[in-house]
């Protein structure tokens, strides 16, 4: 995985967001929870996105943007969202296949998917925690928001730039 | 472990069964019958705690049946409430709720009135965010003596778990 301190490589993929792409940079200025995730519709009801779909209201008390990264398809990420009422976008990382995940350190070549692995970026681009979870272990959200907490709220962030 | 929660069983038993659970939750559910198993099976050497972890994008009446369990627990029926939710997974629509209220023989309207009032629901959210906080990443999440049990939870190999926590404690 990349180390912490480094710049997060950019990214865009197709995506679930309105406008049908999702590119890193559009949230530069706010911090980035960034989910791999082996693919859509794993077989339990509260599984790990659905998880942080629930969370959402805690990542946005750190102005945070959650986004979650497999190799399906647009069409299985749109039926996907769909189906646990996902309210943060799916990105795409199926043309050229896993290209994004191999960037993160986070591609599996034997099984062709995604390792199941969160990243969190900070407001300038650069990661500040990683986590690789064992691909059947759902690892929560309690390290997410740490990390988060480790940034600061967006209020401590204003007045730590100015001093 | 603390005084707020809902506990069955001895307060100084070797074990401490914690369950992360969603009353609409289908798995949770299923869990039900086993842990009421296996609080059998470990008698007085086990201790159950349920704390809320209601899933509600999914799961649009699992808040109110948390927050009912609750209102009914203020009148000393949490237990009772727990089982009916249980019981009645496919009937949790607030009246179904307010039925179950008088099924359990409470005063409906004060129980009407705590839910009307999500009188509860800083309760539900505070047992929410200590299991988020606490790495639960589903429901049902279980915890032996503080740990996450992330191995399965069929009747055996929880009461598996269980007897190897007792053992390691005694």
């Amino acid at each position: 995985m990349l180390p912490e301190g480094t710049d997060a490589p950019d990214f865009e993929l197709r995506s679930t967001a309105e406008r049908g792409t999702t590119r890193l940079t559009e949230f530069r200025g706010r911090p980035v929870v960034v989910v791999f995730y082996p693919g859509d519709f794993s077989p339990v009801c509260t599984d790990q996105l659905t998880l942080y779909n629930e969370l959402l209201p805690e990542f946005e008390r750190y102005d945070a943007q959650l986004l979650g990264i497999s190799v399906d398809s647009l069409w299985s990420h749109l039926a996907f969202a769909r189906d646990r009422k996902l309210r943060f976008p799916l990105l795409a990382d199926f043309h050229p296949k896993g290209a994004v995940s191999k960037q993160y350190g986070v591609y599996d070549e034997d099984k062709g998917i995604s390792e199941r692995a969160l990243y969190v970026i900070d407001r300038d681009g650069k990661i500040s925690w990683s986590y690789l979870s064992p691909r059947d272990v759902n690892p929560g959200a309690d390290g997410i928001l740490e990390a988060l907490e480790a940034l600061g709220r967006p209020a401590d962030a204003k007045a730590s730039s100015r001093s | 472990m603390s005084s707020r929660d809902h506990t069955l069983g001895p307060e100084d038993a070797p074990v401490t069964l914690v369950e992360y659970g969603d009353y609409q939750c289908p798995y949770c559910g299923m869990a039900y019958p086993i842990v009421n198993a296996v609080r059998e099976e470990m008698g007085d050497d086990l201790r159950f705690v349920f704390r809320h972890f209601p899933i509600t994008t999914i799961h649009p009446y699992a808040e109110g049946a948390a927050e009912a369990a609750e209102a009914a627990g203020a009148q000393g029926e949490f237990w009772e409430m727990h089982d009916w939710l249980f019981e009645h997974q496919d009937s949790l629509a607030p009246n179904d709720l307010v039925e179950a209220a008088g099924v359990l023989d409470l005063d409906v309207d004060r129980f009407v009135a705590d839910l009307a009032q999500h009188h509860f629901a800083p309760r539900v959210r505070e047992d929410f965010m200590s299991g988020v906080r606490s790495g639960v990443n589903g429901t049902p999440t279980l915890f032996i003596n503080g740990l996450r049990h992330d191995g399965e939870w069929d009747e055996d190999s929880l009461l598996a778990a269980l007897r190897q926590a007792a053992g390691v404690r005694a």
